[in-house]
């Protein structure tokens, strides 16, 4: 590896700008991590909640989804909603394109948010609801002073895990037609074929770089909230 | 749900049936609006959906992309198996440098997304001609699923070995069997038995991840789905058939999982686990 090398490899740093594709991976993992947040929790609502119709329908969605491939998910964003069904989000070509990959990842991953929480409202022993009830407090009062707090700390791990899938997979958009990281690492290695391996090393070194401090920061947080037992 | 609410008297049933009623009226009625949606699209019509009681769209698309889907993972599969053995037990190695450079290796792979390492093999093997350019594609796409699947099955051994009493290690020791034979013999076995749950649970990954393959022109389940709506005008009854066929194999696999959680608690010493460990967590443990 001589010096040229290493001039050749940077030029390329020039000619293509790689912080602003991750940058997309970067805003679709963003938006998409509220939005499914927010379906999520409406779903592991749904699925504690005493209405049975309710609760079917959450585990029918939680179970039809996590099931299919992201990769059909964004395909059929593109190809079935905008394609076939004419749903347009935005009248600008590429950004219609990115929220219809916002809207594939978050009905994705909000089938796993609805598990990080439920598995949350899984570590809540029992003896907290009865304790609950023996003093007198009824279903809303008890879920949201007793059962839910302690929830949310329970789910901060699982939750964390699903933020650093959420931005592995936010590579998928590529199938929806978002030019994003893994899209620009295709066109950078068929224009310079001879550094492939140091192109490749550049982007996984780029996503190590944004998933690892996710990983330790939830792990921390869900050390620090832990409810000791 | 015991855990939440008290087992209801008179008055909150009824009052549940009421709410029963109306839950279910606006969960219907989101199903009605859908279906009147595609309805107004025209994308109800029988002779778009008509096409898939016959046998042309299955035995020419449907069914020869599910068998390379099924290649692609069952081969991923067992490389995997292979990639895991062989770093997990890197992982509990009782020398410093292959722990810390199996560590390494385990915990990159995990990070980096599947889609990029597939491109990566796809277009490096292409460029390497070293076999032949039809078989790129699904050696690009086994490559990349155990790179990653492989890193968390090494994860699972090494947590599952982790999870057992220590009183496991001591009694094989205590019989006379070395470090080496102690893990062979008595903790990964357990290990991959409290872990089977978590690696049924990983078939189904592997099996949607080969859907990325038609990024990479694999000609896959969801490749062939594309190819045969984009020919014959019906794109979005097509898709929906092929992830039909994923969550059917899926929701079986996702049961198997559940089953063997079910069942296992008996044949090891070590506490069954559902999922795979964290990413990270691992770090600085050692």
């Amino acid at each position: 590896m001589d010096d040229g090398f290493l001039q050749q490899f940077l030029s390329l740093f020039d000619e293509f700008d790689v912080l602003a594709a991750f940058w997309v991976n970067i805003q679709l993992t963003f938006y998409a991590a509220i939005l499914a947040l927010v379906l999520g929790t409406v779903l592991a609502i749904m699925r504690i909640s005493p209405v049975p119709s309710l609760r079917w329908a959450g585990s029918t969605y939680v179970t039809l989804l996590r099931n299919t491939p992201l990769t059909i998910i964004m395909v059929f964003c593109v190809l079935g909603l905008w394609g076939q069904l004419g749903l347009t989000l935005s009248p600008d070509f590429q950004t219609n394109f990115f929220r219809l990959a916002v809207l594939g990842l978050s009905v994705y991953h909000a089938a796993f948010v609805c598990e990080a929480l439920r598995s949350g409202v899984n570590t809540v022993p029992v003896g907290q609801a009865e304790a609950a009830r023996a003093i007198g407090l009824s279903f809303w009062p008890a879920a949201r002073l007793i059962i839910l707090p302690q929830a949310f700390r329970g789910s901060v791990a699982p939750l964390g895990n699903v933020l650093i899938a959420l931005t592995k997979n936010s590579t998928v958009a590529a199938a929806a037609s978002v030019a994003e990281a893994s899209g620009l690492m295709k066109t950078m290695i068929e224009f310079r074929p001879d550094v492939i391996l140091a192109i490749f090393l550049t982007f996984a070194l780029g996503f190590v770089l944004i998933v690892v401090p996710i990983g330790l920061a939830t792990t921390s947080l869900s050390r620090r909230l832990a409810v000791s037992r | 749900m015991s855990t939440l609410f008290d087992v209801p008297g008179p008055v909150a049933r009824r009052r549940m049936v009421w709410v029963n009623i109306a839950a279910t009226v606006v969960v219907a009625g989101i199903g009605v609006w859908v279906l009147a949606r595609l309805g107004a699209k025209g994308q109800l019509d029988a002779a778009l959906w008509k096409p898939f009681l016959t046998a042309n769209p299955w035995t020419n698309y449907l069914i020869p992309g599910l068998v390379e889907t099924l290649k692609a993972a069952g081969i991923s599969i067992v490389t995997s198996a292979v990639y895991g053995f062989v770093f997990g037990l890197g992982r509990l190695s009782s020398s410093k440098i292959v722990r810390t450079l199996s560590g390494g290796v385990v915990e990159f792979f995990r990070a980096v997304p599947v889609l990029l390492m597939m491109i990566f093999f796809y277009l490096g093997l292409g460029q390497l001609r070293i076999i032949e350019p039809s078989d790129v594609p699904l050696v690009a796409v086994v490559l990349g699923l155990t790179f990653y699947n492989g890193s968390v099955f090494a994860e699972l051994i090494r947590s599952g070995v982790h999870g057992l009493p220590k009183g496991q290690r001591e009694a094989a020791l205590a019989v006379g069997l070395r470090d080496v034979q102690s893990l062979r013999l008595i903790e990964v076995p357990q290990a991959v038995i409290a872990m089977l749950p978590a690696i049924a649970s990983q078939l189904v990954v592997i099996l949607k991840d080969t859907a990325l393959g038609v990024i990479i022109t694999y000609p896959e389940l969801l490749d062939a789905a594309r190819r045969y709506g984009s020919g014959n005008g019906n794109i979005l009854q097509s898709l929906v058939v092929a992830a039909l066929i994923f969550i059917v194999i899926n929701y079986g696999l996702t049961k198997l999982a559940e089953m063997l959680a079910g069942r296992v608690g008996r044949r090891t010493a070590g506490k069954p686990q559902a999922e795979a460990p964290t990413l990270v967590t691992a770090i600085g443990k050692d």
